[in-house]
Protein backbone atom coordinates (compact mmCIF):
# COMPACT_ATOMS: atom_id res chain seq x y z
CA UNK A 1 0.00 0.00 0.00
CA UNK A 2 1.38 3.40 -1.00
CA UNK A 3 0.36 6.56 0.78
CA UNK A 4 -1.35 9.72 -0.40
CA UNK A 5 1.36 12.19 -1.39
CA UNK A 6 3.90 9.50 -2.38
CA UNK A 7 5.72 10.30 -5.65
CA UNK A 8 4.78 7.38 -7.89
CA UNK A 9 4.67 6.11 -11.44
CA UNK A 10 1.49 4.99 -13.22
CA UNK A 11 0.91 3.18 -16.49
CA UNK A 12 -1.87 3.91 -18.95
CA UNK A 13 -2.91 1.84 -21.95
CA UNK A 14 -3.85 4.36 -24.61
CA UNK A 15 -4.68 1.94 -27.45
CA UNK A 16 -5.19 -1.82 -27.51
CA UNK A 17 -3.43 -3.69 -30.36
CA UNK A 18 -6.60 -3.72 -32.50
CA UNK A 19 -7.10 0.04 -32.03
CA UNK A 20 -3.62 1.01 -33.24
CA UNK A 21 -2.79 3.07 -36.32
CA UNK A 22 -2.75 1.44 -39.73
CA UNK A 23 0.45 0.77 -41.69
CA UNK A 24 2.45 -0.25 -38.62
CA UNK A 25 5.16 -2.89 -38.87
CA UNK A 26 3.86 -6.27 -37.67
CA UNK A 27 5.95 -6.31 -34.47
CA UNK A 28 4.48 -2.99 -33.36
CA UNK A 29 0.92 -3.87 -34.36
CA UNK A 30 0.90 -6.84 -31.96
CA UNK A 31 1.48 -4.80 -28.82
CA UNK A 32 -0.63 -2.12 -27.09
CA UNK A 33 0.25 1.58 -27.15
CA UNK A 34 1.10 2.51 -23.58
CA UNK A 35 2.72 5.25 -21.54
CA UNK A 36 4.03 6.08 -18.10
CA UNK A 37 3.78 9.31 -16.16
CA UNK A 38 4.87 10.36 -12.66
CA UNK A 39 3.17 12.33 -9.93
CA UNK A 40 1.84 12.41 -6.35
CA UNK A 41 -0.83 9.91 -5.21
CA UNK A 42 -4.05 11.77 -4.41
CA UNK A 43 -5.29 8.87 -2.17
CA UNK A 44 -3.63 5.79 -0.68
CA UNK A 45 -3.35 3.13 -3.40
CA UNK A 46 -2.27 -0.44 -4.11
CA UNK A 47 0.26 -1.49 -6.72
CA UNK A 48 -1.50 -2.95 -9.75
CA UNK A 49 -4.77 -1.14 -9.01
CA UNK A 50 -6.17 2.00 -10.60
CA UNK A 51 -5.19 5.20 -8.80
CA UNK A 52 -5.20 8.94 -9.41
CA UNK A 53 -2.09 11.12 -9.32
CA UNK A 54 -1.39 14.81 -9.42
CA UNK A 55 1.39 15.46 -11.94
CA UNK A 56 4.24 17.92 -11.26
CA UNK A 57 2.21 20.66 -12.99
CA UNK A 58 -0.93 19.89 -10.92
CA UNK A 59 -3.00 17.91 -13.43
CA UNK A 60 -4.95 14.89 -12.25
CA UNK A 61 -4.49 11.66 -14.20
CA UNK A 62 -5.73 8.08 -13.60
CA UNK A 63 -3.82 4.90 -14.33
CA UNK A 64 -2.47 1.62 -12.95
CA UNK A 65 -0.09 2.14 -10.04
CA UNK A 66 3.36 0.70 -10.81
CA UNK A 67 5.05 1.75 -7.56
CA UNK A 68 7.19 4.53 -6.19
CA UNK A 69 8.90 6.51 -8.97
CA UNK A 70 11.99 4.45 -9.75
CA UNK A 71 15.55 5.71 -9.72
CA UNK A 72 17.06 7.03 -12.92
CA UNK A 73 19.11 4.07 -14.10
CA UNK A 74 20.72 5.51 -17.20
CA UNK A 75 24.41 6.17 -16.66
CA UNK A 76 27.66 6.80 -18.50
CA UNK A 77 28.11 3.14 -19.43
CA UNK A 78 31.43 1.33 -19.39
CA UNK A 79 34.62 2.81 -20.83
CA UNK A 80 34.54 1.66 -24.45
CA UNK A 81 37.92 0.20 -25.39
CA UNK A 82 37.54 1.24 -29.03
CA UNK A 83 37.07 4.90 -28.01
CA UNK A 84 39.20 5.68 -24.95
CA UNK A 85 42.56 6.27 -26.64
CA UNK A 86 41.47 8.24 -29.70
CA UNK A 87 43.01 11.49 -28.44
CA UNK A 88 46.26 9.85 -27.38
CA UNK A 89 46.78 8.21 -30.76
CA UNK A 90 45.94 11.36 -32.70
CA UNK A 91 48.29 13.45 -30.54
CA UNK A 92 51.17 11.02 -31.08
CA UNK A 93 50.64 10.89 -34.81
CA UNK A 94 49.68 14.48 -35.71
CA UNK A 95 50.29 16.88 -32.84
CA UNK A 96 53.82 16.11 -31.60
CA UNK A 97 55.42 19.37 -30.40
CA UNK B 1 -14.71 4.38 -36.73
CA UNK B 2 -11.88 3.79 -34.25
CA UNK B 3 -11.01 6.29 -31.56
CA UNK B 4 -7.86 7.36 -33.41
CA UNK B 5 -9.81 8.30 -36.55
CA UNK B 6 -12.51 9.96 -34.46
CA UNK B 7 -10.05 12.30 -32.75
CA UNK B 8 -8.18 12.97 -36.01
CA UNK B 9 -11.44 14.21 -37.54
CA UNK B 10 -11.34 17.03 -35.00
CA UNK B 11 -7.62 17.64 -35.37
CA UNK B 12 -7.83 20.88 -37.40
CA UNK B 13 -10.20 22.41 -34.83
CA UNK B 14 -7.92 21.34 -31.94
CA UNK B 15 -4.88 22.65 -33.83
CA UNK B 16 -6.38 26.03 -34.54
CA UNK B 17 -7.24 26.52 -30.86
CA UNK B 18 -3.88 25.27 -29.66
CA UNK B 19 -2.00 27.58 -32.02
CA UNK B 20 -3.65 30.77 -30.82
CA UNK B 21 -5.98 30.93 -33.83
CA UNK B 22 -3.22 30.53 -36.42
CA UNK B 23 -5.44 29.54 -39.33
CA UNK B 24 -3.50 27.45 -41.83
CA UNK B 25 -6.49 27.38 -44.18
CA UNK B 26 -5.98 30.99 -45.12
CA UNK B 27 -2.53 30.19 -46.54
CA UNK B 28 -3.82 27.40 -48.76
CA UNK B 29 -3.83 27.95 -52.53
CA UNK B 30 -5.61 25.69 -55.02
CA UNK B 31 -4.57 22.81 -55.67
CA UNK B 32 -1.47 21.70 -53.84
CA UNK B 33 0.19 25.01 -52.99
CA UNK B 34 0.24 27.23 -49.97
CA UNK B 35 1.78 30.62 -49.29
CA UNK B 36 4.89 29.62 -47.36
CA UNK B 37 6.24 33.16 -47.00
CA UNK B 38 2.92 34.43 -45.65
CA UNK B 39 2.85 31.60 -43.09
CA UNK B 40 6.36 32.49 -41.87
CA UNK B 41 5.59 36.21 -41.96
CA UNK B 42 2.54 35.63 -39.75
CA UNK B 43 4.96 35.55 -36.81
CA UNK B 44 4.66 39.02 -35.29
CA UNK B 45 8.33 39.37 -34.25
CA UNK B 46 11.33 40.39 -36.35
CA UNK B 47 14.90 39.12 -35.93
CA UNK B 48 15.85 41.93 -33.52
CA UNK B 49 12.83 41.29 -31.29
CA UNK B 50 13.49 37.55 -31.39
CA UNK B 51 17.15 38.08 -30.37
CA UNK B 52 16.01 40.32 -27.51
CA UNK B 53 13.43 37.79 -26.28
CA UNK B 54 16.00 35.00 -26.46
CA UNK B 55 18.62 37.00 -24.59
CA UNK B 56 16.11 37.68 -21.83
CA UNK B 57 15.49 33.93 -21.44
CA UNK B 58 19.15 32.80 -21.53
CA UNK B 59 19.32 31.82 -25.20
CA UNK B 60 21.69 32.82 -28.00
CA UNK B 61 24.98 34.68 -28.13
CA UNK B 62 26.82 31.35 -27.89
CA UNK B 63 30.60 31.20 -28.42
CA UNK B 64 32.09 30.48 -31.84
CA UNK B 65 35.38 28.61 -31.52
CA UNK B 66 38.15 27.91 -33.96
CA UNK B 67 39.00 24.20 -33.55
CA UNK B 68 42.75 24.72 -33.60
CA UNK B 69 43.98 21.16 -33.05
CA UNK B 70 41.44 19.64 -35.40
CA UNK B 71 42.38 22.26 -38.00
CA UNK B 72 46.08 21.39 -37.60
CA UNK B 73 45.28 17.75 -38.34
CA UNK B 74 43.10 18.70 -41.30
CA UNK B 75 46.02 20.69 -42.74
CA UNK B 76 48.39 17.75 -42.27
CA UNK B 77 45.98 15.43 -44.05
CA UNK B 78 45.35 17.78 -46.98
CA UNK B 79 47.41 18.45 -50.09
CA UNK B 80 49.32 21.77 -50.18
CA UNK B 81 47.03 24.80 -50.29
CA UNK B 82 44.09 22.78 -49.01
CA UNK B 83 42.43 22.25 -45.61
CA UNK B 84 39.59 24.64 -44.79
CA UNK B 85 39.25 26.21 -41.35
CA UNK B 86 36.57 24.64 -39.11
CA UNK B 87 34.70 26.78 -36.57
CA UNK B 88 32.25 25.42 -34.01
CA UNK B 89 29.19 27.24 -32.65
CA UNK B 90 28.91 25.97 -29.09
CA UNK B 91 25.14 25.82 -28.76
CA UNK B 92 25.41 23.65 -25.63
CA UNK B 93 25.71 26.97 -23.81
CA UNK B 94 22.04 27.83 -24.27
CA UNK B 95 19.71 27.35 -21.29
CA UNK B 96 18.85 23.58 -21.33
CA UNK B 97 21.99 22.76 -23.31
CA UNK B 98 21.15 22.77 -27.01
CA UNK B 99 20.14 24.94 -29.96
CA UNK B 100 16.57 23.72 -29.38
CA UNK B 101 16.25 26.48 -26.78
CA UNK B 102 16.07 28.89 -29.72
CA UNK B 103 13.03 27.07 -31.13
CA UNK B 104 11.38 26.74 -27.76
CA UNK B 105 11.92 30.31 -26.56
CA UNK B 106 9.81 31.98 -29.20
CA UNK B 107 7.00 29.40 -29.03
CA UNK B 108 6.76 29.57 -25.28
CA UNK B 109 7.03 33.38 -25.28
CA UNK B 110 4.19 33.59 -27.78
CA UNK B 111 2.07 31.14 -25.79
CA UNK B 112 2.55 33.28 -22.68
CA UNK B 113 1.72 36.46 -24.55
CA UNK B 114 -1.46 34.93 -25.97
CA UNK B 115 -2.63 33.99 -22.47
CA UNK B 116 -2.12 30.22 -22.53
CA UNK B 117 -1.63 28.46 -19.18
CA UNK B 118 0.71 25.85 -20.55
CA UNK B 119 2.52 24.33 -23.52
CA UNK B 120 2.64 20.82 -24.98
CA UNK B 121 5.48 19.40 -27.07
CA UNK B 122 5.79 16.03 -28.76
CA UNK B 123 9.51 15.18 -28.85
CA UNK B 124 12.04 12.60 -27.71
CA UNK B 125 14.86 15.04 -28.32
CA UNK B 126 16.56 18.01 -26.70
CA UNK B 127 13.50 20.06 -27.60
CA UNK B 128 11.61 18.68 -24.58
CA UNK B 129 14.12 20.05 -22.09
CA UNK B 130 14.22 23.29 -24.06
CA UNK B 131 10.45 23.76 -23.84
CA UNK B 132 10.44 22.76 -20.17
CA UNK B 133 13.28 25.17 -19.38
CA UNK B 134 11.64 28.09 -21.18
CA UNK B 135 8.26 27.33 -19.61
CA UNK B 136 9.88 27.20 -16.18
CA UNK B 137 11.24 30.73 -16.68
CA UNK B 138 8.01 32.15 -18.07
CA UNK B 139 5.86 30.50 -15.40
CA UNK B 140 3.91 28.29 -17.78
CA UNK B 141 3.10 24.61 -17.31
CA UNK B 142 4.85 22.19 -19.66
CA UNK B 143 3.80 18.72 -20.83
CA UNK B 144 6.32 16.75 -22.85
CA UNK B 145 5.25 13.64 -24.75
CA UNK B 146 8.13 11.33 -25.64
CA UNK B 147 8.60 8.05 -27.49
CA UNK B 148 10.81 6.20 -24.99
CA UNK B 149 10.24 2.47 -24.59
CA UNK B 150 9.85 -0.68 -26.61
CA UNK B 151 7.02 -3.02 -25.54
CA UNK B 152 9.31 -4.57 -22.88
CA UNK B 153 9.76 -1.12 -21.29
CA UNK B 154 13.38 -0.94 -22.36
CA UNK B 155 14.52 2.56 -23.26
CA UNK B 156 17.52 4.11 -24.97
CA UNK B 157 19.82 5.81 -22.43
CA UNK B 158 19.87 8.94 -24.58
CA UNK B 159 16.08 9.35 -24.43
CA UNK B 160 15.88 8.38 -20.75
CA UNK B 161 18.26 11.25 -20.03
CA UNK B 162 16.16 13.67 -22.05
CA UNK B 163 13.10 12.63 -20.01
CA UNK B 164 14.99 13.15 -16.77
CA UNK B 165 16.01 16.62 -17.92
CA UNK B 166 12.37 17.55 -18.65
CA UNK B 167 11.42 16.41 -15.15
CA UNK B 168 14.33 18.40 -13.71
CA UNK B 169 12.80 21.54 -15.25
CA UNK B 170 9.45 20.71 -13.64
CA UNK B 171 7.51 19.32 -16.60
CA UNK B 172 4.87 16.58 -16.72
CA UNK B 173 6.52 13.90 -18.84
CA UNK B 174 4.68 11.17 -20.77
CA UNK B 175 7.01 8.31 -21.64
CA UNK B 176 5.30 6.37 -24.40
CA UNK B 177 5.99 3.09 -26.16
CA UNK B 178 7.06 2.97 -29.83
CA UNK B 179 4.63 4.19 -32.43
CA UNK B 180 3.45 7.05 -34.62
CA UNK B 181 0.49 7.36 -32.23
CA UNK B 182 2.64 9.86 -30.35
CA UNK B 183 0.72 12.43 -32.36
CA UNK B 184 -2.60 10.95 -31.22
CA UNK B 185 -1.43 11.18 -27.61
CA UNK B 186 -0.41 14.81 -28.13
CA UNK B 187 -3.77 15.66 -29.66
CA UNK B 188 -5.54 14.01 -26.71
CA UNK B 189 -3.56 16.16 -24.29
CA UNK B 190 -4.02 19.37 -26.32
CA UNK B 191 -7.74 18.70 -26.45
CA UNK B 192 -7.93 17.99 -22.73
CA UNK B 193 -5.79 20.90 -21.51
CA UNK B 194 -6.32 23.69 -24.06
CA UNK B 195 -2.58 24.38 -23.82
CA UNK B 196 -0.45 25.86 -26.63
CA UNK B 197 0.93 23.42 -29.21
CA UNK B 198 4.66 24.15 -29.00
CA UNK B 199 5.27 21.92 -32.01
CA UNK B 200 8.74 21.82 -33.55
CA UNK B 201 7.19 22.68 -36.89
CA UNK B 202 5.23 25.90 -36.35
CA UNK B 203 6.52 29.16 -37.83
CA UNK B 204 7.50 30.22 -34.27
CA UNK B 205 9.80 27.22 -33.88
CA UNK B 206 11.50 28.03 -37.19
CA UNK B 207 11.80 31.80 -36.69
CA UNK B 208 13.44 31.04 -33.36
CA UNK B 209 16.36 29.36 -35.17
CA UNK B 210 16.97 32.26 -37.54
CA UNK B 211 19.04 33.98 -34.86
CA UNK B 212 21.54 31.10 -35.05
CA UNK B 213 22.26 31.65 -38.76
CA UNK B 214 22.19 35.40 -38.21
CA UNK B 215 24.76 35.28 -35.38
CA UNK B 216 27.05 33.05 -37.47
CA UNK B 217 26.90 35.39 -40.48
CA UNK B 218 27.71 38.51 -38.46
CA UNK B 219 30.35 37.00 -36.22
CA UNK B 220 32.31 35.29 -39.01
CA UNK B 221 32.16 38.48 -41.12
CA UNK B 222 33.46 40.54 -38.24
CA UNK B 223 36.30 38.17 -37.33
CA UNK B 224 37.42 36.94 -40.74
CA UNK B 225 36.30 39.75 -43.03
CA UNK B 226 33.99 37.47 -45.02
CA UNK B 227 30.96 35.27 -44.61
CA UNK B 228 31.45 31.54 -44.04
CA UNK B 229 31.65 29.43 -47.19
CA UNK B 230 29.83 26.47 -45.69
CA UNK B 231 27.61 25.93 -42.67
CA UNK B 232 27.15 22.30 -41.68
CA UNK B 233 23.89 21.46 -39.96
CA UNK B 234 22.91 18.22 -38.25
CA UNK B 235 19.72 17.35 -40.12
CA UNK B 236 16.66 15.53 -38.78
CA UNK B 237 13.18 17.08 -39.08
CA UNK B 238 14.45 19.96 -41.21
CA UNK B 239 13.94 22.91 -38.86
CA UNK B 240 17.63 23.45 -38.25
CA UNK B 241 18.50 23.58 -41.96
CA UNK B 242 15.52 25.86 -42.68
CA UNK B 243 15.99 28.32 -39.84
CA UNK B 244 19.78 28.49 -40.13
CA UNK B 245 19.73 29.26 -43.87
CA UNK B 246 16.99 31.87 -43.41
CA UNK B 247 19.06 33.50 -40.65
CA UNK B 248 22.23 33.47 -42.77
CA UNK B 249 20.37 35.27 -45.54
CA UNK B 250 19.03 37.83 -43.04
CA UNK B 251 22.61 38.38 -41.90
CA UNK B 252 23.74 39.04 -45.47
CA UNK B 253 25.40 35.64 -46.07
CA UNK B 254 23.40 34.90 -49.21
CA UNK B 255 26.05 32.76 -50.89
CA UNK B 256 26.93 30.61 -47.89
CA UNK B 257 26.17 26.97 -48.65
CA UNK B 258 24.10 25.10 -46.10
CA UNK B 259 24.92 21.41 -45.94
CA UNK B 260 22.73 18.98 -44.01
CA UNK B 261 24.38 16.00 -42.33
CA UNK B 262 22.64 12.92 -40.91
CA UNK B 263 23.74 9.71 -39.26
CA UNK B 264 23.14 6.66 -41.42
CA UNK B 265 20.30 4.54 -40.05
CA UNK B 266 19.07 3.30 -43.40
CA UNK B 267 17.40 -0.07 -43.19
CA UNK B 268 15.97 0.39 -39.70
CA UNK B 269 12.21 0.97 -39.50
CA UNK B 270 11.34 3.98 -37.35
CA UNK B 271 8.01 2.55 -36.18
CA UNK B 272 9.32 -0.93 -35.43
CA UNK B 273 9.19 -2.13 -31.83
CA UNK B 274 12.25 -4.29 -32.48
CA UNK B 275 14.38 -1.81 -34.45
CA UNK B 276 13.68 0.99 -31.97
CA UNK B 277 16.44 -0.01 -29.57
CA UNK B 278 18.88 -1.03 -32.26
CA UNK B 279 19.52 2.57 -33.18
CA UNK B 280 22.42 4.15 -31.35
CA UNK B 281 21.29 7.63 -32.33
CA UNK B 282 17.83 8.93 -31.54
CA UNK B 283 18.00 12.10 -33.64
CA UNK B 284 19.99 13.70 -36.44
CA UNK B 285 19.61 10.50 -38.47
CA UNK B 286 18.35 9.46 -41.88
CA UNK B 287 15.17 7.98 -40.34
CA UNK B 288 13.97 11.57 -39.92
CA UNK B 289 16.23 13.34 -42.40
CA UNK B 290 14.99 11.66 -45.57
CA UNK B 291 11.23 11.32 -44.86
CA UNK B 292 10.93 14.94 -43.73
CA UNK B 293 12.58 16.18 -46.93
CA UNK B 294 10.45 14.14 -49.30
CA UNK B 295 7.20 14.71 -47.39
CA UNK B 296 7.51 17.70 -45.04
CA UNK B 297 3.85 17.88 -44.07
CA UNK B 298 3.96 14.61 -42.13
CA UNK B 299 3.96 16.51 -38.82
CA UNK B 300 1.79 17.57 -35.93
CA UNK B 301 0.71 20.82 -37.65
CA UNK B 302 -1.28 21.21 -40.90
CA UNK B 303 1.67 22.71 -42.80
CA UNK B 304 5.26 22.25 -41.76
CA UNK B 305 7.21 25.50 -41.52
CA UNK B 306 10.44 23.46 -41.73
CA UNK B 307 10.98 22.84 -45.44
CA UNK B 308 14.60 21.73 -45.83
CA UNK B 309 14.55 21.14 -49.59
CA UNK B 310 13.95 24.88 -50.08
CA UNK B 311 17.23 25.64 -48.33
CA UNK B 312 19.63 22.70 -48.39
CA UNK B 313 22.58 22.89 -50.82
CA UNK B 314 23.98 19.40 -50.19
CA UNK B 315 23.14 16.41 -48.02
CA UNK B 316 25.85 14.22 -46.48
CA UNK B 317 25.62 11.00 -44.48
CA UNK B 318 28.08 9.70 -41.89
CA UNK B 319 28.09 6.48 -39.86
CA UNK B 320 27.36 6.10 -36.14
CA UNK B 321 30.94 4.98 -35.42
CA UNK B 322 32.35 8.09 -37.10
CA UNK B 323 30.23 10.40 -34.98
CA UNK B 324 31.24 8.59 -31.77
CA UNK B 325 34.90 8.83 -32.86
CA UNK B 326 34.54 12.56 -33.53
CA UNK B 327 32.79 13.12 -30.19
CA UNK B 328 35.72 11.62 -28.28
CA UNK B 329 38.18 13.47 -30.53
CA UNK B 330 36.49 16.80 -29.70
CA UNK B 331 36.79 16.05 -25.98
CA UNK B 332 40.35 14.74 -26.03
CA UNK B 333 42.06 17.23 -28.35
CA UNK B 334 39.80 20.31 -28.15
CA UNK B 335 38.75 20.00 -24.51
CA UNK B 336 35.03 20.14 -25.30
CA UNK B 337 32.96 17.23 -24.02
CA UNK B 338 29.66 17.47 -25.88
CA UNK B 339 26.80 15.13 -26.75
CA UNK B 340 27.12 12.85 -29.78
CA UNK B 341 24.05 13.84 -31.81
CA UNK B 342 25.18 17.47 -32.14
CA UNK B 343 28.57 16.32 -33.41
CA UNK B 344 27.09 14.63 -36.47
CA UNK B 345 27.96 17.58 -38.69
CA UNK B 346 31.45 17.86 -37.18
CA UNK B 347 32.13 14.27 -38.28
CA UNK B 348 31.45 15.31 -41.89
CA UNK B 349 33.24 18.67 -41.56
CA UNK B 350 36.65 17.02 -41.06
CA UNK B 351 36.76 15.06 -44.35
CA UNK B 352 35.04 17.93 -46.19
CA UNK B 353 37.63 20.46 -44.95
CA UNK B 354 40.42 18.29 -46.39
CA UNK B 355 38.99 18.70 -49.91
CA UNK B 356 38.56 22.48 -49.74
CA UNK B 357 41.13 25.26 -50.30
CA UNK B 358 42.72 26.61 -47.12
CA UNK B 359 41.03 30.02 -47.37
CA UNK B 360 37.55 28.50 -47.03
CA UNK B 361 35.63 28.63 -43.75
CA UNK B 362 33.32 25.88 -42.52
CA UNK B 363 31.05 26.51 -39.54
CA UNK B 364 29.70 23.52 -37.64
CA UNK B 365 26.69 25.22 -36.16
CA UNK B 366 25.69 23.12 -33.21
CA UNK B 367 26.80 21.26 -30.12
CA UNK B 368 24.56 19.77 -27.41
CA UNK B 369 25.16 19.09 -23.72
CA UNK B 370 26.45 15.71 -22.67
CA UNK B 371 25.75 13.69 -19.54
CA UNK B 372 24.64 10.28 -18.31
CA UNK B 373 22.91 8.53 -21.22
CA UNK B 374 23.83 11.19 -23.77
CA UNK B 375 27.36 9.94 -24.14
CA UNK B 376 29.13 7.58 -26.58
CA UNK B 377 30.04 5.19 -23.74
CA UNK B 378 26.41 4.98 -22.57
CA UNK B 379 25.05 4.53 -26.09
CA UNK B 380 27.61 1.87 -26.99
CA UNK B 381 27.25 -0.03 -23.70
CA UNK B 382 23.54 -0.20 -24.47
CA UNK B 383 24.19 -1.18 -28.10
CA UNK B 384 26.33 -4.12 -26.93
CA UNK B 385 23.47 -5.29 -24.66
CA UNK B 386 21.15 -5.18 -27.66
CA UNK B 387 23.51 -7.53 -29.52
CA UNK B 388 25.17 -4.94 -31.74
CA UNK B 389 28.78 -5.59 -32.64
CA UNK B 390 31.32 -2.85 -31.89
CA UNK B 391 34.62 -3.09 -33.78
CA UNK B 392 37.50 -0.93 -34.95
CA UNK B 393 38.07 -0.65 -38.64
CA UNK B 394 36.95 0.94 -41.86
CA UNK B 395 33.71 2.95 -41.37
CA UNK B 396 32.44 1.63 -44.69
CA UNK B 397 31.85 -1.72 -42.94
CA UNK B 398 29.19 -0.12 -40.73
CA UNK B 399 25.74 -1.81 -40.80
CA UNK B 400 22.97 0.15 -39.00
CA UNK B 401 21.40 -1.95 -36.24
CA UNK B 402 24.05 -4.71 -36.55
CA UNK B 403 27.57 -3.37 -36.52
CA UNK B 404 29.15 -0.10 -35.40
CA UNK B 405 32.64 0.46 -36.77
CA UNK B 406 34.93 2.93 -34.99
CA UNK B 407 37.61 4.34 -37.33
CA UNK B 408 41.23 3.49 -36.49
CA UNK B 409 42.45 6.95 -37.46
CA UNK B 410 41.09 10.43 -38.12
CA UNK B 411 42.14 10.07 -41.78
CA UNK B 412 39.48 7.37 -42.20
CA UNK B 413 36.58 9.75 -41.53
CA UNK B 414 34.54 10.16 -44.71
CA UNK B 415 31.07 11.08 -45.80
CA UNK B 416 28.63 9.85 -48.36
CA UNK B 417 26.95 12.40 -50.57
CA UNK B 418 23.24 11.83 -51.09
CA UNK B 419 21.87 12.44 -54.58
CA UNK B 420 19.60 15.43 -53.95
CA UNK B 421 18.04 15.05 -57.39
CA UNK B 422 16.61 11.70 -56.31
CA UNK B 423 15.30 13.28 -53.09
CA UNK B 424 13.70 16.09 -55.11
CA UNK B 425 12.04 13.55 -57.40
CA UNK B 426 10.67 11.70 -54.36
CA UNK B 427 9.33 14.99 -53.05
CA UNK B 428 7.57 15.65 -56.35
CA UNK B 429 6.21 12.10 -56.44
CA UNK B 430 4.65 12.59 -53.00
CA UNK B 431 3.34 16.07 -53.74
CA UNK B 432 1.75 14.92 -57.01
CA UNK B 433 0.25 11.66 -55.75
CA UNK B 434 -3.03 11.03 -57.64
CA UNK B 435 -2.74 14.40 -59.44
CA UNK B 436 -2.89 14.75 -63.24
CA UNK B 437 -3.27 18.51 -63.60
CA UNK B 438 -1.77 21.44 -61.71
CA UNK B 439 -2.05 25.21 -61.93
CA UNK B 440 0.69 27.70 -62.84
CA UNK B 441 0.66 28.72 -59.19
CA UNK B 442 1.33 25.07 -58.25
CA UNK B 443 4.25 24.98 -60.67
CA UNK B 444 5.78 28.07 -59.06
CA UNK B 445 5.23 26.52 -55.62
CA UNK B 446 6.87 23.22 -56.57
CA UNK B 447 9.87 25.04 -58.02
CA UNK B 448 10.29 26.94 -54.77
CA UNK B 449 9.73 23.82 -52.68
CA UNK B 450 12.70 21.99 -54.18
CA UNK B 451 14.83 25.09 -54.86
CA UNK B 452 14.78 24.70 -58.65
CA UNK B 453 13.44 28.14 -59.51
CA UNK B 454 15.89 28.79 -62.35
CA UNK B 455 15.89 25.35 -63.97
CA UNK B 456 13.37 23.23 -65.83
CA UNK B 457 13.75 20.33 -63.37
CA UNK B 458 10.07 20.43 -62.35
CA UNK B 459 8.79 20.89 -65.92
CA UNK B 460 10.82 17.90 -67.08
CA UNK B 461 9.46 15.78 -64.25
CA UNK B 462 5.87 16.82 -65.01
CA UNK B 463 6.36 16.03 -68.69
CA UNK B 464 7.79 12.58 -67.90
CA UNK B 465 4.86 11.77 -65.60
CA UNK B 466 2.24 13.23 -67.94
CA UNK B 467 1.05 15.88 -65.47
CA UNK B 468 -0.57 18.85 -67.29
CA UNK B 469 -0.40 22.53 -66.36
CA UNK B 470 -3.58 24.56 -66.83
CA UNK B 471 -4.70 28.12 -66.11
Amino acid sequence: MLKKGDYVEIKITILKPDERAENLPQDTKLVPYEGKVRGYLTFDGEIGKEVEIETPIGRRVKGILLGLAKEYIHNFGEPIRELIDIGKKVKEKYLKE
Amino acid sequence: MGKVEELFKRSSEIMKKSLAGLDYDKFEIKNISFDYDALLNSVPYDIYEISKIQKEFKVGGTPLYELKNINKIVKKLSKPGYGAKILLKDEANNASGSFKARRASLSVFHAKKMGFKGVVAETSGNYGAAVASQAAQMNLKAIIVQEVFDSKWIGQPEILEKGRACEAYGAEVWQMTVGPELFYMTLLILNETGYFNASLYTPYAIKGIETLGYEIALEVKERYGKYPDYVLVTHAGGGNVTGTKRGLILGGAKDTKVIGVSVDLRGLHMASDRDFNRKSFTTGHTGFGVPFMVKPDRTDVPRNAARPLRYIDDYLIVSQGEVFYTTILLAQIEGLERGPAGNTSLAAAIPLARELPEDKIIVVQETEYTGAGKHPFAQLTFAKKMGIEIVKGNPEQNVPGKKIVIPEDVSELRYEKVDLEEIKKSYLKNALKDINEITKEDLKFLKEEINEKDSDFVERYLYEKGVKIYG
